[in-house]
């Protein structure tokens, strides 16, 4: 069965069309880029697998519960899908530690002793087991994201989920955050990764989604859509970013 | 008579009024601020009715003067519903309702300050609203108030000298009567100002104190 399953999905901010009918399936352990320019709905796209936007119209099913049904409990279904976000949203009051532990515990996933266990864990494979107790402010952007992203995997999801995760980075510290993602993927993670890093779509992506205009205007494995592309509005955007 | 000689006549009775101010302003304090939460919270729910409610509590109170709303209860509103109330417990309800109103518009501006991304990450995690809310939003949102509710707290201080006008025998109401005995004007208030001055003065030191705990912790 697919772990996401996307049918028909619109979703408007008032007058703004900005997803008009995307049908997306993927498939477990399947790492899929969605790449395009800014203003073609990846982010809301994404950001509607897990209700941060709720769609117009249209089905989304995760891991086999329907989102768009409103009777489900959407914390339940958010706790099996990681985020991470393109400006990192660690909580700054938290320690390193504090911010993996808080939804876990909250939930009453892990207790505080289970929790710190595996917070340390992650710690170790993101390689800051030594920043468990500084405050976010002083860490870099790259140690920021990593954190972030041990911090969602901290609920143990089976998505993950990555809005632009580099965008804001100094160019140094895009490779330590890419490769804590290329290691995630190659332990079968699912993951859907909006990124403007076409090196990392071609060398971890099973399949790359153009969208433009709120449409998936081509899609396919990497080698095909980047060196093959069959669509003008493909080619254009491609011709501009690589 | 002498300054000294009129200090120490007087001394004593201007601190009990002194320690009247302070107790008013404690207990106002503690309603507004259980007030102004309640009232912040309306103001940001999702539910129409609790938004109107909240916003013409606010719009009604910083729209009126303190002195009007003191008058309407102790007098008007005791004389329409036909029941008596002290002067303390109109002067306590008055300025409670006064900051509780000022205070839910610091708390909301405070709640809004946090950047949204805060309450995405902590939903997307699957905390629901009231955890995110309390463990994620509110503790960053406190430290961004302080300084306002600071403010907050020395103005209520010094409005409780308004409350003199409906015989509240705070410190200003104290000084009134002794002037009108003596007519030291000069020397009494000149005198009580100095106590507010000194009051506040140490209730701001404190209070900054505390500020810097919370932020460095």
């Amino acid at each position: 069965m697919n772990k996401v399953h996307v049918e028909n999905l619109h979703k408007k901010f008032g007058e703004l069309h900005v997803l008009k009918g995307i049908d997306l399936d993927v498939e477990e352990s399947e790492v899929v880029c969605l790449i395009g320019p800014s203003g073609s709905g990846k982010s809301t796209l994404l950001r509607c697998l897990n209700l941060l936007e709720t769609p117009t119209s249209g089905t989304v099913i995760v891991d086999g519960t329907e989102l768009t049904n409103a009777k489900i409990d959407i914390n339940k279904v958010r706790e099996n899908i990681g985020m991470v976000f393109q400006q990192f949203n660690l909580f700054p009051h938290l320690t390193v530690l504090e911010n993996i532990m808080l939804a876990p515990v909250d939930r009453g996933k892990f207790t505080k002793e289970e929790a710190e266990k595996k917070a340390m864990e992650l710690l170790a494979s993101v390689g800051l087991s030594e920043k468990r107790d500084e405050y976010p402010k002083n860490l870099s952007g790259g140690q920021q994201q990593r954190v972030a992203i041990a911090r969602a995997l901290c609920m143990e999801p089976d998505i993950m989920l990555f809005d632009e995760p580099t965008s804001a980075l100094d160019p140094e510290m895009v490779g330590e955050v890419l490769n804590v993602m290329k290691k995630l993927a190659s332990e079968g993670m699912t993951m859907i990764v909006v990124t403007h890093e076409m090196g990392f779509a071609r060398e971890v992506c099973d399949r790359v989604l153009f969208m433009d205009g709120g449409v998936i205007v081509e899609q396919g494995p990497p080698q095909e859509v980047f060196l093959n592309p069959q669509e003008d509005r493909t080619k254009d955007f491609l011709n501009k970013v690589l | 008579m002498s300054y000294g000689e009129l200090l120490h006549s007087c001394y004593q009775v201007l601190l009990t009024g002194l320690a009247l101010t302070m107790k008013m302003t404690a207990f106002s304090l503690i309603f507004a601020i259980i007030l102004g939460m309640i009232s912040c919270f309306f103001s940001i729910s999702r539910f129409r009715v609790l938004r109107a409610i909240s916003r013409i509590y606010v719009d009604v109170i910083r729209g009126t003067p303190l002195l009007i709303q003191a008058f309407f209860l102790y007098f008007g509103l005791t004389r329409a519903l036909n029941f008596r109330m002290d002067a303390n417990t109109a002067s306590i309800i008055a300025l409670s309702l006064n900051a509780g109103a000022y205070l839910s518009e610091i708390f909301r501006g405070g709640i809004n300050a946090v950047d949204k991304g805060q309450m995405e990450a902590a939903r997307s995690l699957g905390m629901p609203y009231g955890s995110a809310m309390g463990k994620v939003i509110l503790p960053q949102a406190i430290r961004i108030v302080i300084p306002s509710v600071v403010n907050q707290f020395i103005i209520t201080l010094k409005d409780t000298s308004i409350l003199s006008a409906i015989g509240m025998m705070e410190l200003t109401q104290q000084g009134k009567l002794i002037v009108a005995r003596n007519m030291r004007s000069f020397e009494i208030y000149g005198t009580i100002a100095i106590m507010y001055l000194i009051v506040i003065t140490i209730l701001s030191r404190i209070l900054k104190i505390v500020e810097k705990r919370l932020n460095n912790e």
